[in-house]
């Protein structure tokens, strides 16, 4: 930390009524409150005030109340059990899955002791995910282990409608395309028609018994699922590169298709999105993105580890590729490198503070036979993932979306 | 006095799972749990209306799919910190069929 200001004495210095989590309205005093009615550690002001139980960015903070409040009686915790259910950290239980070769969630819950009968909300999508990423071919996936969004290929909202993102390679799209999401959008009444920052068109409040149907549509007009709702491939953003640019120096739009259909429908442990810009402009804007391609004259700056989100980070440079399949490869070895070591939940920025930028360059740069075993496993699990659950669900699992039965034409007393 | 209609085969509903039973006063969320016990309870969750149904379900609680909240599937009542308690309606399995009773679902209508 190159601060000059102890964050401590900055957090003593705030107000009582200063607000420390955003996402439930929390202020210092609350917390302060809390910790002098017993909850001395971050999981009890989790549980009594909320702090820091959504989207997690304010738990720095909240320690900090602690450590300030508490002084030498808060020790600052290292390492968090995964959840209630179980002692083990994620590393710890991660570690279990690959070198006992636990392949089902009931092995894994057996071998690690946990103290529930079927985990929980926490646990069960991480395992889930851990399981699938290490063994693809032998465990099979868990929809009921998955979030409602991963679960229905869509993203719940507020008032429990979902929304609709059919994929568009690159960001590429056609009158024939948009002409299907148009009569999508009248023949379903959906409310709300959004571009999103991934270059992707977005249908929002469509009712869940529609999406089989609205995908069917989709399906028809050439379209598969934009995974908008997934912890895996969400999208590649491009600009026009030499297809239209002055500018140009590669086909910055080709590239990033290519690294879309490479890359789609495989799970990971955050969402991973991805952006090609054809010259240092970076109209893109790649250098925040997980994975960023900047092309030059002389081939592809590949970086990795941005975030635009809750952190603001640019990403790193990983290596420079003469040849666009250099990049590709490179791309591929550093999702995998990912997908096999990050905790669940943890974006590439944070998978690489944790390991190290030379720890990640050494297996996906700079050994080329690691690299190649990683495109390997890769490919293996996309064997079985990279395929549309759009397709999927309309043609197998569509009555699964109805309702089990309708009482609203009983007959009234 | 109850009044048990057959709803559906229990298979139609997931282990770990539920479905909804549309009635006019809204929906009834049919939980399934891992060992096969059935609960009915409104697909409504106290803090902002998130439909239960689409949650997770572990043991015999279900975690809301908005902001987390975890409801006894056993009671209705929010477990932990959080308050409040969702209505639960009598609901059975016989023969692998699921039963609700029709009584109480009239009974809510009137409510």
């Amino acid at each position: 930390m190159g601060d000059t200001v102890d964050p401590l004495s900055a957090v003593a210095a705030l107000p009582r009524d200063a607000e420390i989590c955003g996402c439930n309205g929390i202020s210092k005093g609350q917390i302060e409150d809390a910790i002098a009615a017993g909850s001395t550690d971050l999981g009890a002001i989790k549980a009594t005030t909320k702090a820091s139980a959504s989207c997690g960015t304010c738990t720095g903070l909240v320690e900090q109340v602690l450590a300030v409040s508490l002084g030498d009686a808060f020790v600052m915790p290292t390492a968090q059990p995964m959840c209630g259910c179980t002692d083990m950290t994620h590393e710890d239980v991660r570690r279990m899955i690959k070198s006992q070769r636990l392949t089902s969630m009931a092995e894994v819950m057996q071998e690690c002791g946990w103290k529930t009968p079927c985990g929980c909300h926490v646990c069960r999508p991480a395992l889930n995910f851990y399981l699938l990423a290490d063994w693809p071919l032998e465990y099979r996936d868990d929809p009921q282990s998955r979030f409602i969004n991963e679960r229905k290929h869509a993203n719940i909202q507020k008032d429990g409608t979902f929304s609709v993102v059919p994929r568009m390679w690159g960001g590429i799209t056609n009158a024939n395309e948009l002409r299907a999401i148009a009569d999508a959008a009248d023949k379903y009444n959906v409310p709300t028609v959004k571009v999103t920052g991934g270059q992707r068109i977005d249908l929002l409040g469509v009712k869940g018994e529609d999406l089989p149907a609205i995908w069917a549509d989709l399906n028809a007009a050439g379209m598969v699922s934009g995974h908008a709702y997934s912890k895996g491939l969400r999208t590649v953003k491009t600009c026009v590169g030499t297809d239209h640019c002055r500018f140009g120096t590669q086909d910055s739009t080709g590239l990033g298709i290519k690294l879309e259909k490479a890359l789609w429908g495989s799970w990971t442990p955050h969402k991973v999105k991805l952006a090609v810009s054809g010259c240092p402009r970076n109209c893109a804007e790649a250098t925040c993105k997980d994975v960023g391609v900047i092309c030059v004259d002389s081939g592809y700056e590949v970086s990795v580890g941005g975030a635009a989100g809750m952190d603001l980070k640019e990403t790193e440079a990983l290596a420079k590729a003469a040849t666009e399949q250099e990049a590709i490869d490179l791309t591929i070895a550093f999702v995998q490198l990912y997908r096999e070591h990050a905790k669940y939940l943890d974006r590439p920025y944070k998978f690489i503070a944790k390991f190290g930028l030379d720890w990640v360059k050494e297996r996906v740069v700079d050994d080329l036979d690691e690299r190649v075993a990683l495109i390997e496993r890769f490919e293996l699990s996309q064997s079985i993932y990279r395929k549309d659950p759009w397709a999927e669900h309309a043609a197998e699992k569509a009555e699964s979306y109805q309702p089990l039965a309708n009482l609203t034409l009983e007959a009234a007393e | 006095m109850t009044d048990w209609i057959d709803i559906a085969d229990l298979n139609d509903v997931p282990k770990r799972g539920a479905r909804v039973v549309k009635t006019r006063e809204g929906c009834v969320a049919i939980f399934r749990t891992g060992a096969d016990q059935v609960f009915a309870l409104d697909n409504t969750c106290p803090h902002k209306q998130g439909p239960l149904a689409e949650g997770i379900v572990h043991g015999a609680s279900v975690t809301c799919p908005l902001h987390n909240w975890v409801i006894s599937l056993e009671t209705g009542l929010v477990q932990g910190e959080d308050e409040g308690q969702v209505a639960t309606y009598p609901a059975r399995v016989e023969g692998g069929r699921i039963l609700l009773d029709a009584t109480f679902l009239r009974a809510r209508a009137v409510a």
